[in-house]
């Protein structure tokens, strides 16, 4: 009797399941991208998997990176939530975990998730649960422009250690050209110089033992020296005039205005500095450049260690299950493949990079698979209110109105401070 | 936080509604009708609005919070500590007072001497009267754009003025000593238009026959002015000054498109503040003991200027 309740049950739930899902489903998925060509094809693929999947309907909606930041804790919060939400992981990621306002989506990719690069997908999971999907990965490093190099007869190839960027950025003043542009209004680009440091002076050991409040914090040794280290440079003058009024976009523009020797920037700007140029073509490919970061003599981190992005997207609380299969759909190798042709990503799926058809993209593809540790940028990882503090700080440093030793000690207050 | 302040005029406009229950007269039935009528619906939106926001600022405010779930770290008076012991707090307050002060001192008297010219007629007249207004007419984002591309110190306006006379031009808006400067120069540029429409506005409908009595007694043109226009131009002035020094505390708009408060919180006001480290940060909680902080200044300035100043009004 027991048995028979129990199939009748099953057999019902099962019918009310499949009327579930003859129903039409709207997956929401909200994207701060502002690449009209990406745009397209992200649309393109949502259409794709309209087509073949009946009954489901991909909504894309828009928010400005700002605006998207400020107004997400109210989105997540309401009922009419998107279901699929953009993410840099980190601080902010761990909030909502905290927060239970994503899905656990371990279950619904087990199996699939063994083709992505484990590294992304790790930054998207946490205690062995997985909360997203990562879709690309950056790197930060020097682009520099050959002509304005070559004018100044600096070899950036020879550009290996933090001493060798001080000599080519006093070399290149005493040739007239303006060394590095850089859009210190937005704080971050400033905050590249600072955090790269301590990944080479401090490698992975200490930003983890920093996190944990050990060899005094953020106040300890490593990031005092990374200070330090930033501030000789920024006492050479190696900005452009006025960089601390200078926005990231103009910035760029002003790099592919051919108007600065380097800048120190994420992968990739290589490719938008020509929508940002003046005369909208900037530098072509024979005039562009890159070198990593260049190393700290005695650091502890590896010449191969990494910062950069690692950005993806997250299924909010009590989505739709169609919403995880979309985002699988979208992080396949197909699309990613698709991506990374048009120079958009560095894919994170296994296979992809043979998408990459430039020599570029490839290196930092390749970059980034060498990496042992790829440190996420500080302003994510540490999350939305400590990571402001060290793009402020390192702002001050390099408008001289704060000290290295100060500035290492507002962040490890600010990270005591909490929330 | 800002924009409720100029909700103000409406608790004024609940307070006669109420006064007649004390003073029952005659026609007290018919005031009970419309009272039962209208007031519920003020009463209900002002409530949702305005004071219920503003307790919740003061709730959140004790607690350390991001924004998401429900707060429950109670931090009791910290995030208040912690606001005063920000620097940029004080400096943002201290540009607040700088803003105050030149809405006074600069703003004020310009915009009355234009109106002093412009009140009367003569050709040109009202053309000169919609040019001086017409920054007032101007998005406050769109100023603040339109400025920081005239500041620029490459392409800029102020470049080639500065190019003309053959010296580098400075970007105003990148050092921490001239940005605070070019933001006060955008205000007094933007507001002046307003203050002057509403002193030619009180000029206009100024009794003429005290000035032609003057004039008849013999008082020069600058006697009169002194002692029979300004004087009869007190409550207008009185008015302006409380115009003035309320969107001065409330300033935020034109602040964010051409600086964001930088370099290192040089040019932040109170708002700026409140919006970089409470809502950039998600600290909703430090926010929100910024906010309480900001809306005790207004409610104090608002309620002491009308009793000291505005008393007949």
């Amino acid at each position: 009797m027991r048995l028979l309740r129990k199939l009748g049950l099953a057999a019902t739930a099962w019918l009310l399941a499949q009327g579930a899902a003859m129903a039409d489903t709207t997956v929401k998925w909200l994207h701060i991208e502002v690449n009209p060509a990406q745009v397209k094809i992200w649309e393109e693929v949502a259409r794709a998997y309209e087509a073949s999947h009946p009954g489901v309907k991909i909504e894309m909606q828009f928010l400005e990176n700002e605006a998207y930041k400020a107004k997400l804790p109210t989105i997540l919060q309401s009922k009419d939530r998107p279901n699929i939400i953009y993410s840099w992981s980190g601080g902010v990621l761990k909030a909502q975990i905290e927060a239970d306002v994503l899905d656990d989506i371990t279950d619904q990719v087990k199996g699939y998730s063994d083709t992505l690069t484990p590294a992304a997908l790790a930054a998207f999971s946490r205690d062995g649960r997985v909360y997203g999907l990562p879709t690309a990965l950056s790197q930060v490093g020097f682009l520099y422009n050959k002509e304005l190099m070559a004018k100044a007869n600096v070899d950036p190839a020879s550009i290996k250690t933090w001493d060798d960027l001080l000599a080519a950025v006093k070399t290149l003043k005493a040739a007239g050209v303006t060394p590095i542009v850089v859009g210190g209004a937005d704080k971050w680009p400033l905050h590249f110089y600072w955090t790269h440091l301590a990944v080479r002076i401090g490698g992975k050991p200490a930003f983890d033992a920093a996190l944990r409040g050990e060899n005094g914090g953020f106040a300890g040794e490593t990031f005092q020296k990374s200070g330090e280290l930033f501030k000789q440079l920024v006492d050479l003058q190696p900005f452009q005039n006025g960089f601390l009024g200078f926005k990231n976009p103009q910035a760029v523009g002003y790099f592919g205005d051919g108007k600065a020797a380097m800048t120190l920037a994420i992968s990739s700007v290589y490719h938008l500095q020509r929508a940002l140029a003046a005369d909208k073509v900037g530098l072509g490919e024979d005039k562009i450049g890159w070198f990593d970061f260049p190393v700290v003599p005695g650091g502890k981190g590896a010449p191969s260690d990494t910062l950069g992005g690692i950005t993806g997207w997250l299924v909010t609380k009590g989505s739709p299950k169609e919403a995880v299969d979309f985002l699988k759909y979208f992080v396949s190798k197909d699309v990613q493949t698709r991506l990374a042709a048009g120079n958009y990503i560095v894919p994170v799926v296994k296979g992809a990079e043979v998408g990459l058809n430039n020599a570029f993209m490839k290196r930092i593809a390749d970059n980034l698979a060498k990496s042992n540790y790829h440190q996420n940028f500080y302003d994510q990882s540490l999350g939305p209110s400590v990571g402001r503090v060290v793009n402020d700080v390192t702002a001050e440093i390099a408008g001289g109105s704060m000290s290295p030793q100060d500035a290492a000690k507002a962040i490890e207050a600010a990270w005591k401070q909490g929330n | 936080m800002a924009r409720r302040m100029a909700t103000s005029p409406a608790m004024d406009a609940v307070e006669p509604a109420i006064a007649p229950i004390a003073a029952r007269g005659p026609s007290w039935d018919g005031r009970l009708t419309v009272l039962v009528l209208f007031l519920p619906p003020a009463l209900l939106l002002f409530t949702l609005f305005v004071v219920v926001p503003i307790g919740e600022a003061a709730w959140y405010s004790g607690f350390n919070w991001n924004g998401f779930g429900r707060p429950t770290n109670w931090i009791g008076l910290d995030n208040y500590r912690f606001v005063f012991q920000t620097r940029a707090f004080w400096l943002a307050l201290r540009n607040n007072g700088l803003i105050i002060a030149v809405s006074l001192l600069v703003q004020l008297p310009l915009a009355l001497t234009l109106a002093l010219m412009l009140a009367e007629r003569f050709r040109g007249a009202v053309a000169l009267r919609m040019l001086f207004f017409m920054p007032y007419i101007l998005a406050e984002i769109a100023t603040g754009l339109i400025f920081s591309f005239v500041y620029d110190g490459d392409y800029g306006l102020v470049a080639s003025v500065w190019r003309a006379f053959g010296s580098e031009a400075p970007h105003l808006l990148a050092s921490t000593d001239t940005a605070m400067l070019a933001v006060l120069i955008v205000i007094v540029w933007k507001y002046f238009g307003f203050h002057m429409m509403l002193f030619i506005a009180a000029l206009q409908s100024l009794d003429k026959s005290l000035i032609e009595a003057a004039r008849i007694d013999g008082a020069t043109r600058s006697q009169t002015l002194r002692h029979v226009v300004i004087p009869l131009l007190y409550p207008t002035i009185r008015l302006s000054v409380f115009f003035a020094i309320i969107g001065s505390l409330q300033l935020f708009d034109l602040v964010m498109p051409l600086t964001r408060g930088g370099p290192a919180d040089s040019s932040n006001t109170m708002v700026s503040f409140l919006y970089n480290n409470g809502i950039s940060r998600m600290r909703v909680g430090y926010g929100s003991a910024i906010g309480v902080i900001l809306f005790m200044t207004c409610v104090t300035f608002a309620f002491s200027y009308k009793r000291w100043f505005m008393r007949d009004e």
